[in-house]
């Protein structure tokens, strides 16, 4: 296949997108990142080629378009040359993929309404979003990544606990982890976001903290619009 | 391929006949041809072995090769595809791209269709008139799919049934119950003329036929046991 330009229409602070990013660099693809204002309008491009969802991230390759992270991850090392991200094995990769569809499908809604609830609803949030992390904790089995010796899938998937959670900690003033609560999480997080590849396309912490501070009403109502669902 | 020993089947489904994910993993199996036995599970009541092998969601279906249980529907199907892959028919399309988009599809219509039916099966709350314009619209981007994927030929998967045939065919017969429990027409010919004919195609597969019933099959159900899904108070999805 001739070589096509490989865009990334992202926004800054979005976990999904920085998930397309890693993976783009973890395969050696250049790419040109078109950064959202998503806090301002969506762009004619953005709803060009994400008319559905609306949303970011979409990978453009030549004339394709892909949509939603999970999807775009697994395109990325099908059709790209260069170090396997998805696990070889099949029980492997379906055992990757069911946390990672765990996480997007279980794990979202309670941490967003764990930090936002109050009483009562807010110490079940509390309660399962502690109980997810003690699943996903267990699914490291003391190893450095997910993946293993090297970042993979899962890794790149829940990189909002790695980078994002203590972020959002901080903005919002609710702690959801104790200090000495999954040390394993911990020390994952910390090998996670001091990698290389991912260093290259992490937003900026003081900056990420700046940004969800700046919009914290805007999360709030996000959030409270979740609970009545 | 068959044991002579005395032993548990290489390939066992925890399943309900009713539930459409269910159904996605034996017409992914029968279209592999991989022997497979099945564990009907009791209505209302989990079994020991189904809490066991899927204690984060203790949901059906559930996989079990060898022994070693693998959750989720479509991840279920894809790693009977990856398993399997030396059993013609391949069930993911080779090329990334049309793989990609067939993956897009499967998790709209899982997004869309299970709650919508929930919704128009009385089993939760929610505004039926609603709900009837949501998936009337979400058959119409997937008459759109059909025509641009198909090719012309009879499936999403071209010559044969795939990935994506299996994501939204299993839905197909709940989806004509709830048009005789709700009054409501969604695979409306009027409307979605290819997948009204790709549903009776489908329906009428070699792989299919045996393990997706006539929409009343599904009434009577739904009639019996109240509903298939658990009560669910609105706040969850």
């Amino acid at each position: 296949m001739s070589p096509s330009t490989v865009k990334l229409i992202g926004a800054f602070g979005s976990p999904f997108a920085h998930r397309a990013e890693v993976a783009l660099r973890l395969k050696g693809v250049p790419y040109e990142l078109l950064l959202e204002e998503l806090m301002i309008s969506k762009s004619d491009l953005l709803l060009k080629h994400n008319p559905i969802h609306k949303k970011v991230p979409v990978l453009l390759h030549g004339a394709r378009t892909i949509c939603e992270s999970l999807v775009i991850i697994e395109y990325i090392d099908e059709a790209f040359d260069g170090p396997a991200i998805m696990p070889t094995d099949p029980y492997e990769r379906a055992m990757a993929r069911f946390w990672a569809h765990f996480m997007d499908n279980k794990c979202a809604k309670p941490f967003m309404l764990s930090v936002w609830s109050e009483g009562e609803v807010q110490k079940g949030f509390l309660k399962e979003v502690k109980e997810n992390l003690a699943l996903l904790q267990a699914q490291l089995e003391g190893k450095r990544f997910f993946a293993g010796e090297s970042i993979g899938y899962l890794d790149i998937v829940l990189c909002s606990l790695a980078h994002w959670l203590t972020v959002i900690e901080e903005a919002t003033g609710v702690k959801l982890v104790a200090d000495d609560e999954f040390p394993d999480l911990r020390r994952w997080a910390k090998e996670y976001t001091s990698n290389e590849i991912v260093k290259q396309c992490l937003p900026d912490r003081d900056q990420l903290l700046a940004f969800y501070t700046a919009h914290l009403e805007r999360y709030k109502m996000i959030a409270k619009a979740m609970l009545q669902q | 391929m068959s044991s002579t020993k005395e032993e548990a089947p290489a390939v066992r489904v925890l399943g309900l006949w009713a539930s459409p994910f269910v159904i996605r993993v034996l017409i992914a199996l029968r279209l592999k041809g991989v022997e497979h036995e099945v564990l009907e599970e009791v209505v209302g009541k989990k079994s020991e072995l189904l809490l066991r092998s899927n204690p984060v969601h203790k949901k059906i279906p559930v996989l079990l090769h060898h022994g070693k249980p693998i959750s989720e529907s479509l991840i279920i199907v894809q790693y009977i595809d990856e398993v399997w892959s030396s059993n013609a028919p391949a069930v993911l399309p080779a090329d990334p791209y049309v793989r990609a988009v067939e993956r897009f599809w499967a998790q709209y219509i899982d997004d869309k269709f299970p709650r919508g039916i929930r919704i128009l099966k009385g089993t939760v709350d929610g505004n039926k008139d609603e709900i009837v314009e949501q998936l009337s619209t979400a058959l119409q981007l997937l008459e759109e799919a059909f025509l641009k994927l198909s090719n012309g030929k009879h499936y999403f998967g071209g010559d044969n049934i795939g990935y994506l045939d299996i994501a939204l065919g299993s839905h197909v017969g709940w989806v004509r119950a709830v048009e005789k429990i709700a009054g409501v027409q969604l695979l409306d010919a009027a409307k979605v003329p290819h997948l009204v004919a790709w549903a009776d195609r489908f329906c009428a597969h070699p792989a299919v036929m045996d393990v997706l019933p006539d929409a009343d099959r599904f009434v009577e159900y739904s009639v019996k046991y109240g509903s298939f899904f658990p009560t669910r108070s609105s706040t969850t999805k």
